[in-house]
């Protein structure tokens, strides 16, 4: 039985994460999913997921307030190799720093800023909420079986920040909305959504499958 | 761009059962809410709407059923509306599986509720319910207020506040989000008040989802395009099968409201 950690710091829909990749996993067989703040478990884990909403600041406190949690991950995600997906300020938090009201550093694994969006049309609504379609720059086994581009499927998004790569090389994916707005960031075995997977129906079903079939 | 527009279900609960008030008084029983949630996510509903009708005034501890058993089925957005007054209200929504939770009363009443709330859950999951009814003296309050009134209680209840001023107030601390209901039109197939739409979503960055008095699809068209709105909600139109989802989004598409059709064509 293999192990999926999602990572329970006070800061995330941890419920409707869970369900969908229960849903994932029961297809799958020999997975078990678990949402924990507990270190020693995510030691043990096999894959790592890292949720979060709210402001970056917020999420970053939240996380290093869990005595031994970013040591952990730091073990594991970049010594370990093991697979890990953040999602929205999860992902964010991969970061060098997020510039959201103030300057608080991240994890430093993806080399980059979170910044606000800057729509070109201002009738354009902030935060940038709801479907969008997503156009892959950089080909990824998590993108398998999700076709993109302007008839491609949707994903569900709901932010006013985005994390903008110092590398091309780290960007995987981008998305419309007065210009071009980070999607996915990835490196090795570490992978990042600013949209949704678990509110994102096909596509993001698809995707969390894809993350508990990846061997990077 | 293409972020699309959304199209919204709204489902009311009242004791764990789906009704659906003409002007929020005479009720119909229509099914059971999981059921249809489960129905328009199939058709490609792109988020739910479930409000707590009977929350005001009456026990509510069905929603948090029927909201769970809901988010087992359904992976995509779920607002819970109704009697939401208190951080531990919208920690429970949110742990039962809610994204989103809608207010109303308590933010007519408590502004600075909202201000705590979105502090503590980030304003993407903070709506503010702004229940409006066109004044009854238009003179009422001097020359810089808006046409409309905001209300609570379901419509029972006039706040004397501005519905515009409200708008913005909520949206400085910290609604992601605004619910617009016209008071006068919901329940009456009439159309959404296009001008109340415009009127706030044109004062707000944040994103508008009009509501109340949808009868017809070109209906849903003039709330995005006349109203404004980065989303439309209904109940009635499609809870007694006048038309389906699909038809709604096709419609939508075909008279320039750019949609989402993943699963639905």
């Amino acid at each position: 039985m293999s192990l999926v950690t999602i990572i329970d710091y006070g800061a995330g829909n941890l419920h409707s994460a869970a369900k969908a990749f229960e849903r994932m996993a029961d297809g799958l067989g020999g997975i078990g999913i678990e949402v924990t703040s507990d270190p020693e478990r995510v030691r043990l884990a096999d894959r790592i997921m890292l949720p979060g909403v709210g402001a970056f600041a917020d999420c970053k406190a939240g996380l290093d307030a869990v005595a031994g949690m970013v040591e952990v991950l730091e073990e594991r995600v970049i010594r370990g190799g093991v697979p890990f997906l953040g999602v929205c300020v999860g992902m964010q938090l991969m970061a060098s720093e997020g510039r959201e009201k103030v300057v608080t550093p991240g994890l430093g694994w993806i080399p980059g800023a979170v910044e606000k969006i800057a729509p070109s049309d201002p009738a354009l609504k902030i935060p940038h909420m709801g479907w969008n379609t997503i156009s892959i720059t950089r080909p990824h086994p998590l993108f398998a079986g999700i076709p993109d581009g302007p008839d491609g499927l949707h994903a569900y998004f709901v932010h006013s920040y985005h994390l903008v790569t110092e590398s091309a090389d780290t960007l995987l994916a981008t998305t419309d909305y007065g210009g071009q707005v980070t999607a996915c960031v990835g490196r090795d075995n570490m992978f990042g959504t600013q949209f949704h997977p678990e509110k994102s129906q096909a596509l993001g079903l698809r995707l969390i499958e894809n993350f508990l079939r990846w061997t990077p | 761009m293409s972020l699309k527009t959304r199209l919204i279900p709204c489902l009311d609960v009242m004791g764990g059962r789906v009704v659906k008030g003409v002007q929020f008084v005479d009720l119909r029983d229509a099914g059971d809410p999981v059921e249809a949630a489960i129905a328009y996510d199939a058709a490609g509903a792109d988020e739910l709407t479930f409000l707590d009708i009977t929350a005001s005034h009456e026990g509510r501890d069905t929603i948090f059923d029927v909201v769970a058993r809901t988010a087992e089925h359904c992976f995509m957005p779920v607002t819970v509306g109704g009697g939401v007054r208190s951080i531990e209200d919208i920690r429970k929504l949110l742990l039962a599986g809610a994204d989103k939770v809608a207010i109303n009363s308590a933010a007519v009443n408590d502004p600075d509720f909202i201000s705590r709330a979105a502090d503590k859950f980030g304003n993407q999951c903070i709506v503010v319910s702004v229940d409006a009814k066109q004044r009854l003296d238009q003179r009422v309050g001097g020359d810089n207020r808006s046409e409309w009134e905001i209300f609570t209680h379901g419509g029972r209840k006039a706040s004397g506040l501005d519905a515009v001023e409200f708008a913005v107030a909520m949206v400085e601390r910290g609604a992601g989000e605004l619910l617009v209901t016209s008071m006068d039109r919901d329940g009456t197939k009439s159309g959404f008040d296009l001008k109340l739409t415009r009127a706030i979503s044109d004062a707000v960055e944040v994103p508008v989802i009009a509501s109340g008095g949808v009868g017809s699809l070109q209906d849903l068209v003039d709330g995005v395009k006349e109203g404004h709105a980065s989303a439309v909600l209904a109940a009635s139109i499609f809870h007694f099968g006048t038309f389906t989802l699909p038809q709604a989004k096709a419609y939508m598409r075909d008279h320039g409201v750019a949609v989402r059709m993943d699963g639905v064509a």
